[in-house]
């Protein structure tokens, strides 16, 4: 987590292996805190499905399918080929790591394009929540508010993967430099922790999203 | 270990570079400490500052202030300043930030960078609600309810609530850089349970700014996107549930009341052994309240909810949840006792603070257990009762035990010690300004006045004055030390290493401390209230 080319190590810590671990530990209880942030949102979003099921369903189907599931198997992807280049930089191969950091941010930007296009189609058929609005009717109400969690949750997501990409290509940029060996490659496997995170949650929004409402 | 590079090894942080950039871009955790403190004094008398005005508005029955609106914008301002802009920070993220590492015998925190950029994090937040309030204010009270926030508030409610929203992820950062600095820093030798009680309730604190924390995010996200479109999740016209909102709400504010009381008990658990030179009695049982404390805190919060049409057997778990609260606090109290009795007890300036601390404290929590019966509180709810009730724990419990902490440590952080007769001067004055002004309160609350109100009826003025009256001794003792704390920066006689003969390891280095605080890592043979014997002076030790 420093910049000094090395040692990488700062003066609190006994070696490198302590800061490390420190590092990875951090991370972990950063992801804790997250947990609590997207389980909030889907709690809320369960407890109010629970009152308006009709609704929530009516709102459901209206998602586009395709696109989230296509973004759902880039993810996964992404998340298996930058695990790769943490085995490759644990091997000491940092050429294949940089390879792996691109492909990753080429896949995470491709979700955030079809993300972007899935977000057009939704406003040109009106399921924006506010203004006037695809479904009428009984299930209106309903419908309005999956579509209010659908845009808080899918742009806080969103978020979260620009972030990812822009993290993995300063690790792609961190080894290109050199600033990594075989002993000490910490940012990497932090970085990998978060875009694993990351895709843990699409995971969990693409049923809330995609499928709830078409069972 | 020979790799390590550390920085000139011998300087006061003080006088480790004097220039703006030095202390604005600086990672050492006691800079980053005075950054905070001075942040928050600025927040303390503006909050203060609105506090004033209303107590001035409430001198008379139909109010000073001709006009409720503006009634409203002052004690929202009040309560959004002095919860997330002071209460929240002062002891854990103020002094924590500046002792934790000293005690645990670090050379600074986990994550230097990491403590920078949430104080940063906390001056944006801080700059967005600060451009809210003074762009003419919100009306919704600190609690933001739902729908009166979304779509009837009038002002910046949405600016407000991205400022909070952003202090919080300071929170979360310092939160997280606490816990693994505890897991991971500590010097050899320093087990679990010879840990001070003050890192302990850091420890607990810092769960609560991590777990419960996140939760507010996501709800202020939520009223977010309610108060920018004028729809959302808790909208009754769309089915939507407004009591969603509240649940979500008291889920992280009420464990955030303990994020503002519990490094108060911690701070009062450090300085009673000191000057009562006796070993802190039951040391574990105080451990373990603290983290108690932190997890009931999660499962009470349906108690700010009695009134609000929850179901009934929610509200008698509830309640009765609450009630558990009080033990653990009461174990706390009798410990504190229990160190003091046959103590060599001295009267040191922190010590009379840690007196009031107790005293308010108790009466705060005594009170509390009025409040978390449901027959008494259908009564009391939302009467000048729980004001009162909130302010003995929040101001009488956590404003002393600020206090306090800064008088105890202020040595340690500034070289410097104060003029000692006007500080115990101010202490007592302090208790008792704050009894006049919120004692009343009780009595007004249980003869129903209601709280939130610019006027009341002309029966209540008699007290309602006394009140005022309180809160100029009040500020006048709150004033006291911002001038001689500041004046003995200045003109204060040099501090020794440990004026007041404390056993922690922040007392084994110099004052001001090194900026690496210790040259050679010290190792921990013992816990940190091993006085030898009772009657042993501190220069003896
Ligand atoms: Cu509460």
């Amino acid at each position: 987590m420093s910049e000094e080319v090395a040692p990488h190590t700062h003066f609190q810590y006994a070696d490198a292996t302590h800061q490390s671990d420190t590092a990875v530990a951090g991370m972990w209880l950063f992801l804790a805190s997250e947990v609590l942030f997207f389980g909030g949102l889907i709690i809320a979003w369960m407890f109010c499905r629970h009152w308006q099921p009709a609704g929530f369903d009516a709102g459901g189907r209206e998602t586009v399918l395709w696109i989230g599931t296509l973004n759902l198997f880039l993810l996964i992807t992404s998340s298996f080929v930058y695990s790769s280049g943490l085995a490759f930089m644990e091997a000491g191969n940092i050429r294949r790591l940089v390879q792996c950091c691109v492909v990753t941010m080429a896949i995470g930007t491709l979700f955030l394009l079809l993300k972007f296009y899935e977000w057009h189609i939704d406003l040109s058929e009106n399921l924006f929540p506010a203004g006037p609005f695809k479904i009428t009717g009984t299930d209106a109400g309903g419908a309005r508010m999956f579509w209010s969690f659908y845009f808080v949750a899918t742009v806080l997501h969103a978020l979260h993967m620009i972030i990812g990409v822009g993290l993995v290509g300063w690790v792609a940029v961190q080894a290109r430099r050199g600033a990594f060996d075989d002993g000490w490659y910490t940012p990497v496997e932090v970085v990998g922790l978060y875009w694993s995170f990351v895709d843990i949650v699409w995971i969990v929004l693409y049923p809330v999203i995609y499928l709830v409402g078409r069972g | 270990m020979s790799q390590i590079v550390l920085p000139q090894s011998q300087i006061s942080y003080l006088s480790d570079g004097v220039s703006l950039r030095s202390w604005l871009l600086t990672t050492d955790h006691k800079r980053i400490a005075i950054l905070y403190m001075i942040s928050i004094t600025f927040f303390f008398f503006l909050g203060g500052s609105a506090a004033a005005l209303i107590r001035y508005n409430l001198l008379v029955p139909q109010g000073m202030i001709q006009s409720a609106e503006t009634y409203n914008r002052l004690f929202t301002m009040h309560g959004i300043i002095m919860v997330w802009f002071f209460l929240v920070p002062a002891v854990p993220v103020t002094i924590g930030n500046f002792m934790l590492p000293l005690m645990l015998g670090a050379r600074d925190l986990a994550f230097p960078k990491l403590n920078l950029i949430s104080w940063y994090l906390f001056m944006a937040g801080g700059a967005c609600a600060l451009y809210a309030l003074f762009s003419g204010g919100i009306d919704t009270g600190w609690t933001f309810y739902t729908p009166l926030s979304s779509n009837y508030a009038q002002g910046h409610v949405a600016a407000v609530v991205i400022g909070i929203f952003i202090s919080g992820f300071s929170s979360i950062a310092t939160g997280l850089n606490f816990i693994v600095t505890i897991h991971r820093l500590r010097a050899p030798g320093l087990t679990w349970y010879r840990l001070p009680v003050f890192v302990w309730s850091l420890y607990s604190t810092s769960v609560i700014f991590v777990l419960a924390t996140p939760v507010l995010a996501i709800t202020l996200i939520l009223l977010l996107f309610e108060t920018l479109f004028h729809v959302g999740v808790f909208d009754p016209r769309l089915g939507g549930d407004p009591l969603l909102f509240q649940h979500l709400f008291w889920f992280y504010s009420h464990p955030a009341v303990y994020i503002m009381i519990l490094p108060g008990l911690g701070v009062v658990s450090e300085i009673i052994p000191v000057f009562a030179r006796k070993e802190l009695f039951g040391y574990k049982f105080v451990v373990w309240a603290s983290v108690s404390i932190a997890v009931i805190a999660f499962f009470v919060w349906g108690h700010h909810m009695f009134v609000s049409g929850q179901s009934l057997f929610a509200s008698v778990t509830f309640s009765l949840l609450s009630y558990f609260v009080a033990v653990p606090s009461a174990i706390k109290v009798f410990n504190w006792l229990g160190t003091l009795h046959k103590g060599h007890i001295r009267f040191d300036a922190p010590m009379i603070y840690a007196f009031g601390f107790i005293g308010l404290f108790t009466m705060g929590g005594l009170t509390g257990l009025f409040l978390a019966a449901l027959a008494a509180d259908v009564e009391l709810h939302d009467t000048y009762f729980v004001v009162a009730h909130f302010h003995y724990i929040m101001v009488g419990g956590m404003v002393s035990a600020y206090f306090a902490a800064l008088h105890y440590w202020w040595p340690k952080m500034t070289g410097k010690m104060y003029p000692e007769m006007l500080a115990r001067a101010a202490a007592l004055l302090m208790f008792l300004g704050f009894n006049v002004t919120f004692f009343p309160q009780f009595i007004l609350g249980y003869l129903g006045m209601p709280r939130r109100y610019h006027a009341y009826p002309p029966e209540f003025q008699v007290l309602n004055v006394l009140s005022s009256a309180g809160a100029t001794i009040l500020a006048a003792a709150y004033l006291m030390p911002l001038v001689y704390l500041t004046f003995s920066l200045f003109r204060g006689d040099r501090a020794p290493a440990n004026p007041w003969g404390g056993l922690g390891l922040e007392w084994q280095t110099p004052s001001p401390p090194f900026t690496i605080n210790f040259v050679v890592t010290p190792v921990v043979t013992k816990g940190p209230y091993e006085f030898p014997k009772p009657g042993i002076e501190p220069s003896d030790v």
